[in-house]
């Protein structure tokens, strides 16, 4: 049946969603952009490379990851079926090596031999030095110096994982200053450098190649659930600060059009307060780090600090693809405060004895308003995107207990 | 036209058997009388062509020094209608230097390019050099500045390959950049003999004078890139004055600091043809 297929047509040859996304570089990246996505074209054809992502995901990061039936957190909105994709128990905590190792692999094919990454909370940068270290490669990692002062064990991991930490002192010493950063190394070395940008933004083609990476998220949880329910579910829900693990999940139900597509942003204080990272909520589309998308911005186009108590959702951007879904009504995306994430971290940690990162705990704190308008019979799909050990300080910090 | 003041510009220094000397300055760093006075003394001691910057919270293409000029001006308060309202001070009295506004894309799209462009164009810029616009995703800016004559100013570098040049001089105007080394202003200086075939490519293909920016800070740097250019662009050699006047606490000396500069370069570049 040759069904015209209007949302995988997405992005367009200019690398837009709609528009959104495109190629916002210095013209001394241009060429190296260009290549980067005749190099993805050939890598999508060549079964060998689908071979190698296939087998490392299998014995490195250890996919497919379980689909979890949450009954007690079903219970306790009593609504419908939960279910947790547990991407948390991937290698190094996170689904941020779905990416790190497509990007490293194609990083090898074009013959790079040095990768650069920006990180914020350290996650991403935890998952590029691990892959970097698994295939012998040199890693430099950018990173605002505020984070390098509070995510002190993953600076101490990535450093034992070979990797050098360049903190980022610029702007406010932050994940935007620490992607600045990137990219000016990236123009400076362009010539045996690769950039593994770790979230769907950023020029074309790494939203696309982003997406296609973590869709391994979605994909599998189609599969699962047809195993489990025989059936589709009917809303599937994640945290979005640029939105990687969301759009890894949304993707592949984006055709399915009985299928609700949930993210959760994170509103820091408030959106009132002006202290948030809720770009789709609370900004305007604008140009920054490669791509038009939404941004917190000045009435002068100065771009403001995103504010959260996740600094993996500390982005005053989001991917293109998620403005684009946003702006065509496919996918609905609401809010989350510090206060309420604190409050999803520790109902998931007692109901279900999974303690999980302060990322998805924003998605965790938005299921009951979700389960609400939602049946019995009817089936949520969350992604548990993250672990918590990372954020077991912080959190303590802000309950006021002492470890 | 606007334009018109940039051709006119490479004519008179084609017809003196030079290069054009183009400076910049980061426009409210540290105040927007400072740079007012500053764009004068440019202008009285040799600079051909001048660049105001506009600043940005996240200049990406930028090394140290332009990033701490572009926050002392934001500090300062400066935004995108002062960099005009600057513009249009310093061309009620000069209505034949031309003034080419560089930065980000970010707040001209904000304002919206056909508003900017007809703003721009009342304030008296002659182009803008908008470093992450690249010719894949300027088509818009150029129809909007199409009716006023502003130039949109391209930028080549080292990696732009030969196939690509075409694409880079499709549309372009005025002048192109060429970047002399991959990397972010300030940093370190490139070999005239790397660039001196890219630049003449970037010429030839054009058909547009070619001026050579990147790590040129010094009156002999200048006159060796002047040989295989048109013009040479010399930026964080001038924003450092801002810096090193005030760690002398010294801001009334700004613009005195740069027209010597400028002089200093303006004299280095004649003669050499």
């Amino acid at each position: 049946m040759n069904k015209l297929n209007t949302w995988d047509q997405w992005p367009d040859e200019k690398g837009r969603f709609g528009e959104f996304g495109g190629r916002y570089v210095a013209e001394t990246l241009m060429p190296l952009v260009l290549e980067l996505e005749d190099e993805y074209r050939a890598a999508k054809k060549d079964p060998a490379f689908a071979a190698e992502m296939d087998d490392l995901w299998k014995h490195y990061v250890g996919r497919p990851s379980p689909l979890y039936h949450a009954e007690r957190m079903s219970a306790h909105f009593g609504g419908p079926k939960i279910y947790f994709k547990r991407d948390e128990l991937n290698h190094t905590g996170a689904h941020k090596i779905n990416n790190c190792l497509g990007q490293v692999l194609l990083a090898m094919r074009m013959g790079k031999k040095r990768i650069i990454a920006e990180t914020g909370a350290g996650q991403h940068g935890v998952a590029t030095a691990t892959v970097c270290a698994r295939f012998g490669l040199k890693c430099v990692v950018f990173m605002g110096a505020t984070d390098v002062e509070r995510q002190k064990p993953n600076v101490f991991r990535m450093r034992m994982l070979g990797a050098e930490i360049v903190p980022v002192s610029s702007g406010t010493g932050t994940l935007k200053d620490a992607m600045n950063e990137a990219l000016r190394d990236w123009v400076t070395n362009v010539h045996d450098t690769f950039y593994v940008i770790g979230t769907a933004a950023g020029p074309h083609p790494y939203p696309e190649l982003v997406r296609d990476f973590q869709s391994v998220i979605g994909q599998e949880a189609k599969r699962q659930i047809m195993e489990r329910e025989g059936r589709l579910p009917d809303a599937v829900m994640a945290c979005i600060g640029g939105g990687s693990n969301a759009i890894g999940l949304f993707h592949p139900f984006i055709e399915d059009e009985g299928v609700r597509l949930v993210g959760v942003e994170a509103s820091g204080h408030g959106i009132e307060t002006g202290e948030h990272a809720a770009a789709l909520n609370g900004g305007v589309p604008g140009i920054l780090h490669g791509n038009r998308t939404y941004l917190l911005q000045t009435d002068d186009g100065q771009i403001i600090d995103a504010h959260s108590i996740s600094a993996g959702l500390d982005y005053p951007g989001i991917g293109p693809e998620h403005a684009f879904l946003r702006d065509t009504g496919r996918a609905e995306y609401l809010t989350c405060t510090d206060k309420e994430a604190l409050e999803g971290f520790q109902l998931c940690t007692r109901l279900e004895g999974i303690i999980p990162a302060l990322e998805p705990a924003h998605a965790i704190a938005r299921l009951g308003d979700v389960c609400e308008s939602m049946d019995k019979e009817d089936i949520l799909i969350m992604n548990l995107c993250g672990r918590g050990d990372k954020d077991i300080f912080s959190v303590a910090e802000h309950l006021g207990m002492e470890i | 036209m606007p334009t018109q003041r940039i051709t006119d510009r490479f004519d008179k220094v084609r017809a003196e058997n030079r290069a054009a000397l183009v400076t910049y300055i980061m426009a409210g760093d540290p105040d927007l009388e400072t740079s007012y006075q500053a764009l004068c003394a440019l202008r009285d001691n040799g600079a051909d062509i001048i660049e105001l910057g506009a600043p940005f919270t996240d200049p990406m293409a930028d090394g140290p020094a332009i990033q701490r000029a572009g926050q002392r001006s934001l500090k300062a308060g400066t935004k995108l209608k002062d960099v005009l309202a600057l513009a249009e001070r310093f061309r009620e009295d000069d209505k034949e230097t031309p003034l080419i506004l560089m930065g980000y894309a970010n707040p001209v799209h904000l304002m919206g390019y056909d508003a900017f462009a007809d703003a721009a164009s009342q304030a008296g810029i002659d182009g803008t050099i908008l470093v992450d616009l690249p010719p894949e995703e300027d088509h818009e800016l150029r129809q909007a500045y199409e009716k006023y004559g502003i130039s949109v100013i391209r930028l080549a570098t080292p990696t732009t390959t030969d196939k690509r040049i075409a694409k880079v001089a499709e549309g372009a105007s005025g002048f192109l950049y060429y970047v002399a080394v991959a990397g972010v202003t300030g940093a370190g200086s490139a070999d005239p003999e790397d660039i001196r075939e890219g630049v003449e490519r970037a010429r030839k293909v054009s058909g547009l004078p070619v001026c050579v920016g990147f790590g040129v800070r010094t009156g002999e740097q200048a006159a060796a890139m002047a040989r295989i250019s048109d013009g040479v662009v010399v930026g964080s050699a001038f924003v450092d004055h801002v810096r090193l006047a005030l760690e002398a606490d010294d801001t009334g000396s700004i613009a005195g600091r740069m027209g010597k500069l400028a002089e200093e370069l303006s004299d280095a570049l004649k003669g050499v043809a």
